[in-house]
């Protein structure tokens, strides 16, 4: 199963991190901080794995972004590595060319995709379209609530104007 | 305006906070922002609930402490809206873990939700619980979600059998509920639901045996269908990565039939056809392909497949191992690794490639590769692979040297039959890589060249050779200067000449200049120099005309700030001047090491505290290495005091810790606190090399401190005390030392001795004692051998000295009972 699953920019900042295994919020930060030291400082030309307390984590560099995930010593890396492009890719449709500062303005909005691609730390859907539409669906339930709030208000307003 | 609102929207939050330049000015507005929020909360404000729970995620992403924040999720939660809802579930799954109790009152909500008529809060619901539920949570909604396994949406299908995988995990005993319901979930069409279905089912043969069985009686056949469909299909857009269809689909459907043939002969039979089809049609040119290819190999080599199956798995690995992308050799060293033990031969076929991946730039697979070379050696690709090994040696990397150097040390030592090579393959490695070979390592080599009579001409003239090339190799100083002082007119007479030896003249001052480098070379520690000066005495009996140059050589140590190394040159220089007459006893050959006593004693290492080196040698506790960081040397815990428990030292790591009576024979110290053997098998060793003519020693004896005359060490007819490093030491930075009065242990008319006492701090258990014996007679002592006994629980001591005097053998014994209480 994949443990967790962290985003650190090319400084060593956290854009998303999502934990499937008890970590304390203690033990959370200090794993961040040892994987950010193991893996910023890779050169481009080594594979993408690094063994580490006994697990493998599988990590790929976007731009600015590097993409982690944490999984057990006989899960299938090369998967993992396809699992990471899926979800960079349905980013990418979502935002129209995601860059960084998408993930770091709209962070909620990373998550709820993410929610969508894993639970319990396993896949849980291969289509990017399918995805794509129970996104697109909340999203609109989220602006139709939004709109009667505030049409709700202006009648209000009205009224007792 | 709300006045409850900090008035900025999420946005301009984030903004501000990235605006800021220094860490106290994002500390500042983190402050504020949460100040308003904290109110806000208070307030019980419904309105900007949504819009602060964000805000909140976002600070806590940084870093800072939001647990206020958390009843707040609960409230969204528990809203009517889904907004509220997906944003609660949200701040739910970041701000807490399953380990909080504040989650225990979702539990009402999430029971709820799971129940609600919209079909996307269904599916928040069923994300949290499968996230984050604790086996309590699992327990109360397991029945829930086995009911939402039934529904016709595949939304909440997939989403409700990866929840339950979580509840399963947590609760392995409802396995078995929820065999049937992922059974039929292979039926489904919908890839979303086949995905975790088969994961589902996965974690349920893990799980229980049961479910095991079950699914492998029901869901074989299906399985095997749903593979050749995936792997058959035409071009599907939605599902296509890379020209395949739902490589995903094919690495799951993979994994579960490994776990259902595995150690099932007929459902293996079953695979096999798909398996081949798969193994052989996948394009391996995209990661997503090797993928699947992987996830196949793994398959065939988990369960009970035909040798032709077996044979096309082990060729796709070959193939992995050429490939240029590091994932992909990686990924075939490690599956090699685990083929090795299926069929060995297979994957020696592709041991000229796996030693190309030793020397790959990549650190990861260099280690790989390493481990799969180590289990790919027998008998008959030993020397080739070794070779290989030793020549990467010299151009490897600084980190890579220790693996390598160990892994090349295990290999010679475990197919050393023919002692020639082994004693070619060390000097090798010794010269290519001293500095990293590992005190046993050398130890066994010394041992082995005890045992070794024809080859001990052989074997110093090589160490000879290598000395003069790489004399920086601190190892190899010391085995050579072993084998010079041990063997040195077999050098210098050419004794034992190999047919293959080149002819080479070595005088008697060439073998001195040798041990005289070693001894004051600049990177020599105190080990190697103390090895050194026992080395110049036995050549100073060897080769008696260099006795004067000898004696000059090792005076100039008589000043040393090493108390070991004062404390030699002082002792060997009165040996030479003042008693030649039992110099040449004294540094007789040594006697063959017993190698199946050195193997028990390896073998058996970890228990005992006790050091034997003070035992045998005069010049016992002495400083140890100068490894340790601040160069302050660590006195061993005092031998007497661990026999009475006070010592909790733990077994030092370090692997010479074992063969410390090898190395005090050796005339070495340990790098460690010593460790001895317990009670009988060491001290019968050193009685053995005593070849004391005295009464059978009590069992329980340690020889701390004696002196003897037996060969090969340097004895002393005086006593010395024990010295104690830690008080003659003048960093500042040791701290005080609990100080405990001396005693007087024992006085005759003719014999007087002392202990004082310290403690190391740090250290409270172990204390050194330093014993100051004290011939109170006119006349001489020699051979003089003290032995203490010690029961368990008291504070006392039995002690035994034994010593010529006027050609006459004296014993004399007492009882200590006077030791300092609260030792």
């Amino acid at each position: 199963m994949i443990h967790f699953v962290i985003l650190i920019s090319r400084q060593g900042k956290v854009r998303l991190t999502k934990w499937y295994s008890p970590y304390s919020q203690k033990e959370r930060t200090k794993v961040i901080r040892e994987l950010s030291g193991m893996i910023l400082t890779r050169g481009p030309k080594l594979c993408n794995f690094v063994e580490w307390k006994g697990y493998k984590v599988v990590y790929r560099r976007y731009a600015s972004l590097y993409f982690c995930m944490c999984i057990d010593a006989d899960d299938n890396e090369l998967e993992i590595l396809e699992i990471i492009h899926h979800f960079v890719e349905i980013l990418d449709r979502y935002f129209g060319s995601v860059c960084e500062l998408d993930l770091i303005f709209n962070f909620h909005k990373a998550y709820y995709i993410l929610d969508e691609i894993l639970i319990a730390g396993e896949l849980q859907e291969s289509s990017k379209k399918t995805v794509a539409r129970l996104i697109a669906a909340q999203d609109s339930l989220v602006e139709t609530a939004k709109e009667q709030a505030s049409s709700i208000s202006n009648m209000i307003a009205q009224a007792t104007k | 305006m709300n006045p409850f609102s900090s008035g900025t929207r999420l946005r301009d939050m984030i903004r501000a906070i990235r605006a800021c330049k220094t860490a106290a000015e994002e500390r500042a507005v983190v402050r504020k922002e949460c100040a308003a929020i904290r109110a806000a909360i208070s307030e019980n404000d419904p309105d900007y609930r949504h819009r602060n729970l964000a805000k909140l995620m976002f600070i806590h992403m940084l870093g800072y402490p939001t647990h206020f924040g958390q009843m707040e999720c609960l409230k969204l939660i528990a809203s009517a809206g889904f907004p509220e809802k997906r944003i609660g579930y949200l701040g739910l799954m970041l701000l807490l873990d399953e380990r909080q109790e504040v989650l225990m009152l979702v539990t009402n909500s999430l029971k709820q939700d799971l129940n609600h008529s919209n079909q996307y809060i269904v599916g928040l619901a069923l994300c949290a619980l499968g996230n984050i539920c604790s086996a309590e949570m699992a327990r109360d909604l397991a029945p829930e979600v086995e009911r939402l396994l039934q529904t016709r949406d595949p939304n909440i299908k997939k989403k409700a059998a990866l929840c339950s995988i979580r509840i399963i995990r947590k609760v392995p005993d409802l396995a078995e509920n929820f065999m049937g319901p992922a059974s039929s979930l292979l039926k489904e069409k919908h890839h979303g639901v086949l995905i975790a279905g088969v994961q589902l089912c996965t974690d349920l043969c893990k799980a229980s045996t049961i479910a095991l069985e079950y699914l492998r009686k029901n869901c074989t056949e299906g399985l095997v269908r749903i593979l050749r469909d995936v792997s058959n299909s035409p071009y599907a857009p939605e599902y296509d990565i890379a020209g395949i269809t739902d490589p995903f689909l094919h690495i799951r459907v993979l994994r579960l039939m490994r776990m259902l043939g595995q150690g099932d002969a007929d459902s293996s039979e079953y695979m096999n056809d798909i398996l081949a089809q798969v193994a052989t049609k996948t394009e391996s040119n995209k990661n997503a392909g090797n993928a699947i290819l992987y996830e196949c190999v793994e398959t065939i080599m988990g369960i009970e497949a035909t040798s032709g199956l077996r044979v096309l798995a082990i060729n796709i690995l070959g193939r992995f191992l050429s490939n240029r992308d590091n994932n992909i050799r990686y990924v075939a060293l490690n599956m090699l690794m685990k083929a090795v033990t299926v069929d060995s031969q297979a994957v020696q076929r592709h041991r000229t490639t796996i030693l190309e991946c030793v020397k790959d730039s990549d650190a990861s697979i260099r280690k790989r590769a390493l481990e799969l070379v180590f289990l790919l050696v027998n008998d008959t690709n030993v020397k080739s692979l070794t070779k290989e090994l030793i020549d990467h040696l010299e151009v490897s990397d600084q980190e890579f040297k220790g693996d390598l150097t160990a892994k090349i040390c295990s290999i010679v030592e475990k197919f050393s039959q023919e002692k020639l090579w082994y004693i070619d393959q060390m000097c090798k490695v010794l010269s290519l890589a001293g500095n990293h070979v590992k005190d046993d390592v050398w130890h066994a080599l010394i041992v082995m060249i005890s045992n070794a009579p024809d080859l001990q001409g052989y074997a110093v003239r090589s160490l000879y050779k290598a000395f003069r090339t790489s004399n920086e190799q601190e190892s190899l100083v010391r085995v050579t200067v072993w084998c010079i002082g041990e063997y040195g007119e077999m050098l210098v007479n050419n004794v034992g000449v190999l047919e293959m030896e080149e002819p080479m003249t070595v005088t008697e001052s060439d073998a001195v200049d040798v041990v005289e480098v070693a001894l004051q070379h600049h990177s020599s520690d105190i080990t190697t120099r103390a090895m050194s000066l026992v080395a110049l005495l036995k050549l100073s009996s060897r080769f008696p005309p260099t006795s004067e140059r000898i004696r000059e050589i090792v005076m100039q140590h008589k000043g040393n700030v090493e108390l070991e190394l004062q404390q030699r040159s002082l002792e060997f220089n009165s040996i030479i001047q003042r008693h030649p007459n039992i110099k040449s006893s004294l540094v007789e050959r040594m006697p063959v090491l017993d190698e199946s006593a050195y193997i028990g004693k390896r073998a058996g290492s970890s228990q005992a505290t006790l050091s034997a080196d003070k035992s045998s040698q005069t010049t016992s506790s002495g400083p140890s290495s100068l490894k340790l960081p601040n160069g302050v040397t660590k006195p061993p815990a005092a031998p007497l005091m661990d026999l009475l428990d006070l010592s909790s030292d733990d077994a030092p790591v370090s692997t010479s810790s074992t063969t410390d009576f090898l190395h005090d024979l050796l005339g070495g110290d340990s790098i460690s606190p010593g460790v001895a053997p317990s009670g009988g098998a060491g001290t019968d060793i050193l009685m053995d090399l005593l070849s004391i003519g005295s009464p059978s020693a009590p069992t329980d004896v340690l020889v701390p401190n004696a002196i003897s005359s037996k060969q090969g060490n340097a004895p002393e007819p005086k006593i010395a005390p024990a010295p104690v490093m830690d008080l003659l030491d003048g960093l500042p930075s040791r701290e005080e030392n609990p100080v405990y009065p001396s005693i007087t242990a024992f006085e005759s008319s003719t014999l007087k001795i002392t202990f004082s006492f310290t403690k190391q701090p740090g250290n409270l258990q172990a204390t050194v004692i330093q014993a100051t014996f004290t011939n109170l007679s006119s006349s001489a002592y020699t051979d003089f051998i003290f032995q203490a006994a010690v029961p368990k629980k008291a504070l006392a001591m039995r002690i035994r000295m034994a010593y010529k005097v006027n050609d006459q053998d004296k014993l004399e014994q007492g009882q200590i009972n006077n030791f300092p209480r609260g030792l």
